[in-house]
């Protein structure tokens, strides 16, 4: 199905099961334990050995000799598999940096080997017997020293490098008003709960793997290139994944080191990376130095906006597209974005929830409460006094935004309109539900006991993302309808909204519908990634389900416009048949994908909201604690309440972790992360989180799919961890620029103890 | 992990006994640091005793008025024990500030005491580490040392004791006693349990080879108010970047002990005769000599605030 007009009614309008804050639909499965994970498939393969995975411990240079023979002889070792005996191996398309290195090493903790054996503790014990002589190269680890000589990148996901609308130079000196500053974001970590984990298992050329993976298509075509073998021969198999945030979207180590330690030991071998090794071996989201200028009238229209931010990856890696909703966010005549990137020697990076915008937003939503302040403007007022139903920066994309698609480019309007925007409406909103009157506008006047109390506000943005999915649908003669597809449920809630669609579709309850993921015997689906999967991944579905309606209206004799799905039946004028007795005992079969005409170049689709904090910070100590968190999007039809919710308040905790704690930590002179654990890269328990309220505006979006949803799970991150710093300047008058906002960079600043 | 071997000691003199017949033994209790450290070959003992059937969990009234808590007791049960609660607050307040619940329900009393530095190089063995691999350097000075310890460091290591119990029994002046493998017992002051690194920083205690802790006394109450002031960058289950205990009497004399700042929980009995004079004058005594990082400068100034705010707290009075 195209999907090249905008949406008129259709079957999902009548949000009889659609649009329902139903419970997940494999809840029980896994408040159960009973939904398996990666590292769980236990029956299938029952021989499975253990792969430990050794990282490398020098972040750049060669490995000058590995010797293997205690190792070897090591109690239950079957094989040990490094460069020198795997084989030819290539690159998948989205890796930057090799997934198994040797002799040349590209950064700390990269995979040289795994050594495999009956057991995993036996695994582990010869994996510390391995003795690697390494020739240490000197390597660039420092963002703010490497930042100069860095590079215009390739245009990517986040658009070309550089824009340029009016005179912003001019404009800026001119401006009554003008405020700059630098803002600096540390790298960060995933750390979903459940590590990068698989089981390989060979039959002759063939490979099955149990993952843990976002992008089953991307992951065998990937696997495919690194292994050298048709992507036929490559199957993966991944239902249930303990979450991603990015870190998953990719091939990773675990999935090759256990396909070729299979190999070598003639065995299913399951491996998981061990958690050390989540922070310096798979991807991060990196670091950044941003710096922010903007010019406005006296009034506090904004005349002139410049956003740069520099970042740091491997050779051939990409930048933090931390500029890409500078050039979409608020209006100003006169503008510039630019991004540069420097080499770093350090792990790749790459996608985290919200690439760009969640820490491009930690930023310009600070500036913007700088400015307003400057202005004498309330921060609310000057933002949406600055709202524009227009892109004010469109620059000429590459072909799509679809990552999939090779459309050729349309002509460009360097203005197109916002299919909707609701910003203004998500901040009026918000100051009425969360009393932003009671703020005091004097930093540092509001005090609680030895509390200092403080209000902040910043605007959420995050774009919204088409993509082509499939999906099939299966009737049976017991009415039941089974919906197969690729796309990935990372906790997101896809099993839920995907069948809610189907029984929307089909008429009939929710537990007549089953839903079977993540496999690429399946067909393939937009995956999780990017806030795109609930949208793209329910429009296939739809589609799927609008040709199994023709099919069952045709064996019913039905014309398909006129029939009408309702109760398990099927209905055209006065006749009637049950969906169980048109499938017939062969059942029926139909298979459809959602694919997308030019509708999001027509219109601008994105999503918006208004984050709202309340914090205390200690008067003596610094500490900063949460008290009060709101969050109102605005983000087409929400598909369902609770998940939806679900998925706002998940990302304005992980904001508040970037504001607050999470930051990993270079060692410039050896080149890794150093806190690689979960004891110190800290990242905020539930003491630290208050009660979060997530509002959704009444909203349908008829550009952007049949389903007119959007996306909503990363709009909940971008902007969070500016509205913590804005409450903290509220509570305390101190201006923190530079992630996160530990009471270090408070103490020096705080009342004096009497 | 290497391979073990493993044992039951039935008494503590039988525990003593079979470290002395292992030299490369260890004693386990409750397992929450060293089985960590043993997964990652920081410890890597070929024996390990364990210590859990020793009868070692009861917490009794000694004559002298105090409490004689054994080695093995939970730190949950010690936090949650009713004359802790009512008579040693600042040690109940220490304990629940430490850790997480499952933690605290294995975690015991003696083991609280030896836990290891949480120094990441410590943890990470491609990197140097003295503590771990005498004579390799030291990864955190010039490195990553916001955590660090900005007093009784040397060149060798800046690595921090991370216990909060030890904190509050150092303010409390409590007595740890042992077991050697001769069968003899000795009674060591929690103030004389810990070392200094100086250029041995892998020699932790003054624990001899196969030495047993078999319980901790405290003395009698001394009264007073008991906080305990821990802060961290998150609200729970983070080590303290500083933690301050203290015991203030009404009449501003007191006692104060400090975690997160140095190798050991830090006390200067002579600087408490400054507490009256207000916390600029107390927390310049009690850190005199400090030898802060950069990046850990910070904790000498967040010592002094906190302990400020301990003072007022004990007045009864708003900070």
């Amino acid at each position: 199905m195209k999907f090249d007009t905008p949406a008129k009614t259709n079957p999902i309008d009548q949000l009889k099961v659609v649009g329902k804050p139903v419970d997940r639909i494999d809840g029980p499965l896994k408040t159960t334990g009973t939904a398996k994970y990666a590292y769980e498939h236990h029956d299938v393969a029952p021989d499975t050995a253990y792969g430990y995975v050794i990282g490398s411990a020098i972040a750049k240079g060669r490995i000058t000799s590995i010797n293997l023979n205690e190792a070897k002889a090591a109690p239950g070792v079957l094989a040990i598999v490094t460069a020198d005996n795997a084989g030819k191996l290539g690159k998948g398309e989205l890796n930057t940096a090799k997934l198994l290195g040797g002799p040349e090493i590209q950064h700390y903790h990269q995979a040289i080997g795994v050594v495999v054996a009956e057991t995993f503790e036996q695994a582990r014990a010869a994996a510390q017997l391995v003795q690697v002589k390494y020739e240490r190269a000197k390597g660039s680890f420092d963002l703010a020293a490497a930042k100069d000589s860095g590079i215009k990148p390739k245009p990517g996901f986040g658009g070309p490098p550089d824009t340029s609308v009016g005179n912003f130079a001019g404009a800026f000196a001119s401006a009554p008003v003008k405020f700059e500053a630098t803002y600096t974001t540390p790298d960060q970590s995933h750390c979903m709960m459940e590590p990068h984990a698989s089981i390989a298992v060979w039959k002759g050329d063939k490979l099955t793997v149990w993952t843990s993976n976002q992008m089953i298509a991307w992951g065998v075509r990937d696997m495919a290139k690194t292994l050298g073998i048709p992507k036929e021969n490559v199957r993966f198999i991944s239902p249930y994944i303990g979450g991603g945030f990015g870190g998953k979207l990719f091939l990773r180590a675990d999935v090759l080191l256990a396909a070729l330690g299979a190999r070598a030991a003639k065995r299913p071998v399951k491996v998981a990376l061990q958690r050390a090794l989540m922070m310096n071996n798979t991807t991060h989201r990196a670091a950044t130095i941003q710096r922010i200028r903007l010019g406005a009238t006296k009034e506090g229209k904004l005349t002139a906006i410049a956003h740069e931010s520099w970042s740091g990856d491997l050779p051939d890696g990409g930048p933090e597209t931390a500029v890409s909703q500078t050039r979409q966010l608020y209006a100003g005549a006169n503008r510039m974005t630019a991004m540069r990137l420097a080499v770093l020697d350090l792990t790749e990076a790459n996608a985290m929830r919200a690439p760009g915008e969640a820490s491009g937003m930690m930023a310009l939503e600070i500036a913007m409460d700088e400015m307003a302040e400057k202005l004498g403007l309330d921060p609310i007022e000057f933002r949406i006094l600055n709202d524009t139903q227009v892109v004010p920066d469109n620059p000429a994309k590459p072909p799509s935004s679809d990552p999939q698609s090779k459309a050729p480019e349309e002509k460009h309007n360097p203005h197109p309109p916002f299919s909707q925007r609701q910003l203004t409406e998500c901040f009026r909103t918000g100051a009425k539900r969360f009393g932003w009157n009671k703020r005091n506008p004097t930093p540092g006047k509001t005090r609680d006991g030895h509390w200092l109390i403080g209000i902040g506000v910043a605007a959420a943005f995050r774009n919204n993302l088409v993509t082509k999915s499939a999906a099939r649908v299966r009737l049976d003669n017991r009415g039941i309808v089974t919906v197969e597809t690729d796309m990935t449920d990372i906790g997101t809630g896809s099993y839920t909204i995907i069948a809610q669609t189907a029984a929307e579709m089909m008429g009939v309850p929710l537990d007549k519908v089953v839903v079977r993921l993540g496999d690429s015997s399946f067909p393939v689906s937009c995956g999780s990634g990017g806030q795109w999967g609930g949208n793209n991944s329910t429009a296939g579905v739809y589609a799927a389900c609008m040709k199994l309606r023709e099919a069952i209206a045709q064996k019913a004799g039905f014309n398909a416009s006129d029939a009408t799905f309702t109760d398990g039946q099927v209905r055209s004028g006065n006749r009637t048949i049950t969906l169980a007795e048109a499938a017939g005992d062969k059942g029926l079969v139909a298979e459809d994908f959602i694919e997308y005409g030019d509708l999001d170049k027509q219109f601008q689709q994105s999503t918006f909201g208004a984050h709202f904090v309340e914090v205390g910070v200690n008067a003596a100590t610094g500490e900063t604690r949460l008290r009060r968190m709101l969050a109102v999007c605005a983000a087409g039809r929400i598909l369902n309440p609770k998940m939806a919710r679900s998925q706002v308040i998940g990302a304005m905790t992980m904001g508040a972790g970037a504001a607050l704690m999470e930051g990993l930590v270079v060692d410039k002179r050896h080149g890794f992360f150093v806190n690689h654990d979960l004891a110190t890269y800290e990242v905020p328990v539930h003491a630290d989180i208050p009660h979060l309220e997530a509002i959704f505006l009444d909203e349908t979006d008829p550009t952007s799919s049949p389903m007119k949803a959007k996306g909503v799970a990363e709009l909940g991150i971008c902007g969070v961890a500016a509205a913590v710093a804005n409450a903290i300047y509220n509570a305390t008058g101190i201006r923190v620029r530079d992630y996160p906002i530990t009471l270090d960079k408070l103490l020096d600043k705080l009342p004096e103890m009497v | 992990m290497r391979p073990f071997t493993f044992e039951r000691a039935k008494t503590p003199a039988d525990a003593a006994a079979a470290a002395a017949r292992h030299p490369d033994a260890k004693f386990i209790a409750g397992g929450t640091n060293l089985l960590d450290l043993m997964k990652l070959q920081i410890e890597t003992p070929a024996h390990l005793i364990d210590v859990n059937g020793l009868g070692l969990e009861k917490i009794e009234a000694t004559q002298e008025g105090g409490l004689r808590i054994g080695a093995l007791v939970r730190n949950a049960d010690l936090a949650a024990h009713h004359r802790v609660r009512r008579d040693y607050g600042v040690l109940s307040r220490a304990l629940v500030a430490g850790a997480s619940g499952q933690l605290r329900n294995m975690a015991t009393t003696a083991g609280n005491l030896l836990q290891r530095t949480r120094c990441p190089y410590f943890y990470d063995t491609n990197q140097p580490c003295n503590k771990r691999l005498p004579g390799s350097g030291c990864g955190a000075i010039g490195g990553f040392s916001r955590p660090h310890a900005v007093i009784g460091v040397s060149d060798a290591c800046i690595a921090t004791h991370p216990s909060d119990m030890a904190v509050a029994m150092r303010v409390l002046d409590a007595t740890v006693e042992t077991i050697n493998p001769d069968g003899s017992a000795r009674k060591i002051p929690i103030a004389k349990l810990h070392c200094l690194p100086g250029d041995t920083p892998h020699i932790e205690t003054v624990l001899m080879p196969g030495e047993l802790i078999t319980g901790v006394t405290l003395p009698k109450p001394v009264g007073g108010k008991h906080i305990y002031h821990k802060v961290r960058d998150r609200s729970s289950f983070a080590f303290a970047l500083v933690s301050v205990a203290a015991i203030v009497q009404p009449d501003g004399t007191g006692r104060v002990a400090l975690g997160g700042v140095a190798p050991k929980p830090w006390r200067v009995e002579e600087a408490e005769a400054e507490l009256p004079r207000g916390a600029k004058v107390f927390t310049a005594r009690l850190l005199a000599g400090a030898r802060p990082t950069p990046e850990n400068a910070f904790k000498l100034r967040l010592v002094e605030r906190i302990v400020a705010s301990v003072l007022a707290e004990a007045k009864g009075a708003q900070v």
